[in-house]
């Protein structure tokens, strides 16, 4: 491999073109390769490592894990379950850099509420109580503060929640995008709960609940250089009450969604039967989620094309700018994991909270293909829904 | 969606595959030119619902692929230097170069900013008059209208901080090629939609009379690519060899003629060399004389070293379609869109990055004849 260094200078005007030393004078010579080395090596972070795909999983495969390792953190889920004194308490953290701050359908106030209460209520958890930590840039308008702070606050009270404590830095003009938040969040889950990513099993049910590629897509139509109008809003919500209408929700014909086992004493204990997870698909979209759960659950997923709700606007949008709407990021939908003989029935019941309308069965765990996700197209074929690398690039044409 | 959705209604596209089948007595080889094309057959699995005698293979016309390892070195070299804002169309920033790529720059402080349009780039040089903008102005001959615009509005008005870092290929010389070599398999070609949007297809008409080859201007949607594969089908079992537009929609015989007057002015016909396949002559554009002061080539010193190739990589042969991905003993072993071996794997619309993405499941490959 050529690796001298490259000298560059720049002189300012024109001169004459350096000879290309791989020239051929025979004409076309088409056995000639120029293929690169791959570049297996990273040394550095690089803007992939935040995109939820696999070079995020890859860090946390390579660095977190290997450090913190511990039976809790290895399951992997959006929120860690722990026992403290008889309770199941569950935590997550979530660090918010949107840009820009507001944005149709929300801002990085209300998004850093609704994100970690999804984490929490992804694993059947009610949401109790959240930290705040603001890391803000020098000169960034007290107003805007103002603004994230009350939006921030509104957004806790709408969903019943407290903030109990917080923390605020500040750092040189900069050397921050104006404004950084991370929320922890804390809530409790019931006795007997278990819902996990790597619960899936073959014959069971995705359902999905609702549009998506909202959120994705309002962000990017706000962005500098991308001017294009668009009426999409976010689609930034707390589920929690949904989940909380899924999980408590009996119904007739079927077998309880959470099966309620008697135990010594007069408590009596829920167990999850039939849901095996949540999860909300934020950044990495859709696909990210399910091969998530394909991996951890050893199983396949199948999901059809044409029974995945993408609003028309959102579609138009990703047409145009060469993005899939499976990659695109939602902060206000859920997957649920479901036993066969339960999931239409959790489709009605999700279909009566005003977050679950659009709820759907979009596809099955298989047992063929295993941590592979595949589709049928709306053609009648198969093909892989794969996890992308980093963010998914504009492409040229 | 209208103009989309009827062009993906499945049973339309079904009909057209059952109307092929009923056309086809023997075995046929054909190739869609364009990487877009190579996505949509890849995405919608065209290949399985075609009959078995057609071999759909898959030529170079994915322009991120086939940009030179040279190329990329030197936008890397020129994103490092402090002045410099280096302006490039997103799925350029991971294809790597010798050792690098644009994101690895990016990571160690270059800056590297994303371009949905050259136009951007122009903005861009205004706003930082005391940085020199340098835009990666890569592609076919379809983003080559933009592309000149960039430069041609750099001249009139007279900016001093923006050139281009060109690397222009056409479709044309490269058909040519392929027809040229003596293991030729392909016998018929969809031509590249977009392309002759800018272009018009008048230029297809000596290929099919030099080597006796039908040619279909196809469009990027599955009802477009089944209709053209029909279209070819049926000019072959008749022994005919004709260019056709089956992309009526947008396409004419004369192109667009502005567009074209705008490329000529601002840059020239070159010998090209494409990445994964090798130096084809009058194959590529370079900026004109008259454009020198707009030519980073030019204004920066560029020593360049080319680097070697994994001999593992089969690409010339993907590129020509003498073999597919999954016959690389590499493919999604050693050779993946992370760590790509060669062009064909390096962008998303390159033909083993699509079956990689797509297609790479076990037991869909089987109906593809080898």
């Amino acid at each position: 491999m050529g690796t001298k260094s490259v000298e560059l200078r720049s002189t300012g005007r024109a001169r004459a073109p350096v000879p290309t030393r791989a020239v051929m004078a025979d004409g076309v010579k088409l056995a000639s390769l120029s293929c690169p080395a791959p570049l297996t090596t990273r040394d550095r972070i690089l803007l992939g490592h935040g995109s939820g795909g696999k070079l995020s999983a890859e860090l946390v495969r390579d660095i977190f894990l290997p450090a913190f390792a511990n039976p809790t953190l290895a399951r992997l889920n959006d929120q860690a379950v722990v026992q403290v004194n008889g309770s199941r308490l569950a935590i997550t953290t979530d660090s918010f850099v949107v840009k820009p701050l507001f944005f149709p359908g929300g801002d990085i106030g209300s998004l850093a509420v609704h994100g970690t209460i999804n984490d929490l209520a992804m694993g059947g958890a009610q949401p109790l109580f959240l930290s705040v930590a603001f890391i803000l840039e020098e000169g960034l308008p007290m107003e805007t503060l103002q603004r994230v702070v009350v939006s921030l606050q509104r957004a806790a009270d709408d969903a019943g929640v407290q903030v109990v404590t917080g923390d605020t830095k500040v750092v040189e003009k900069g050397k921050g995008d104006g404004l950084f938040i991370n929320t922890t969040g804390i809530g409790v889950v019931q006795q007997g709960l278990e819902l996990s990513a790597d619960r899936a099993q073959p014959g069971d049910k995705v359902i999905l609940s609702g549009f998506i590629g909202d959120h994705g897509i309002a962000i990017l139509a706000q962005r500098e250089g991308l001017e294009f109008e668009t009426t999409i809003e976010s689609d930034s919500a707390a589920l929690h009450g949904l989940v909380a209408h899924m999980l408590n929700t009996q119904y007739e014909g079927g077998a309880p969604l959470l099966a309620r086992v008697a135990r010594t004493g007069n408590s009596e204990v829920c167990t999850s039967g039939a849901i095996r997870c949540m999860r909300d698909p934020t950044r990495g979209g859709l696909s990210s989620t399910l091969n998530e759960i394909a991996e951890q659950s050893r199983v396949g997923i199948e999901i059809e094309e044409e029974k995945i709700p993408v609003r028309d606007d959102v579609r138009g949008a990703c047409e145009m700018l060469g993005l899939d709407p499976l990659y695109v990021a939602n902060e206000g939908k859920l997957v649920a994991i479901i036993a066969p003989d339960a999931a239409d029935a959790l489709v009605e019941i999700m279909r009566q909270h005003p977050l679950g309308k659009e709820a759907r069965i979009i596809g099955a765990i298989t047992d063929k293909s295993a941590s592979l996700v595949t589709m049928r197209t709306t053609l009648g074929t198969t093909r892989i829904v794969d996890m992308l690398a980093g963010d998914q690039l504009p492409r040229i044409c | 969606m209208k103009f989309l959705d009827e062009y993906r209604d499945a049973r339309i596209a079904r009909t057209l595959a059952k109307e092929v089948a009923a056309n086809t007595t023997r075995d046929w080889v054909l190739m869609e030119i364009c990487g877009g094309q190579t996505h949509t057959i890849m995405r919608y699995g065209l290949d399985e619902i075609l009959p078995k005698q057609i071999e759909l293979v898959h030529g170079p016309g994915c322009p991120v692929c086939v940009t030179p390892l040279e190329t990329i070195d030197k936008a890397i070299a020129l994103a490092l230097h402090p002045d410099v804002i280096l302006v490039s169309y997103g799925d350029m920033l991971r294809v790597p170069g010798s050792n690098s790529d644009l994101f690895r720059a990016k990571a160690e402080g270059a800056d590297v900013r994303v371009a949905y349009s050259p136009s951007e780039a122009v903005k861009i040089a205004r706003a930082n008059p005391d940085k020199k903008v340098v835009f990666l102005a890569i592609g076919f001959e379809t983003t080559a209208p933009a592309n000149a615009m960039a430069a041609w509005l750099a001249k009139r008005d007279g900016l001093k901080n923006l050139s281009l870092l060109v690397s222009h290929v056409l479709v044309p010389p490269a058909i040519r090629a392929l027809l040229a070599t003596p293991e030729n398999r392909v016998q018929g070609f969809i031509a590249p939609g977009h392309v002759c949007t800018v272009m018009g297809y008048s230029e297809y008409e000596g290929l099919v009379r030099d080597f006796n080859v039908p040619i279909v201007v196809g469009g990027f949607e599955p009802v477009d690519l089944l209709e053209a594969v029909l279209m070819l089908v049926k000019q072959l079992e008749r022994g005919e060899a004709r260019v056709e537009n089956q992309y009526v929609r947008s396409v004419t015989y004369q192109g667009n003629v502005r567009a074209q007057e705008v490329v000529r002015e601002v840059f020239e016909i070159a010998d090209q060399k494409w990445r994964g396949i090798g130096m084809i002559p009058n194959s590529g554009l370079r900026l004109s004389d008259a454009y020198a002061d707009y030519d980073a080539n030019r204004i920066f010193d560029l020593d360049l070293i080319s680097a070697d190739e994994p001999a593992e990589c089969i690409s010339a042969k993907v590129l020509q379609g003498l073999r597919k991905p999954t016959d690389c003993p590499a493919f999604a072993i050693r050779c993946t869109p992370e760590n790509p071996l060669g062009a064909p794997m390096v962008s998303s619309e390159g033909a083993c990055a699509a079956y990689y993405h797509y297609r790479r499941h076990a037991g869909s490959l089987t109906k593809i004849a080898v």
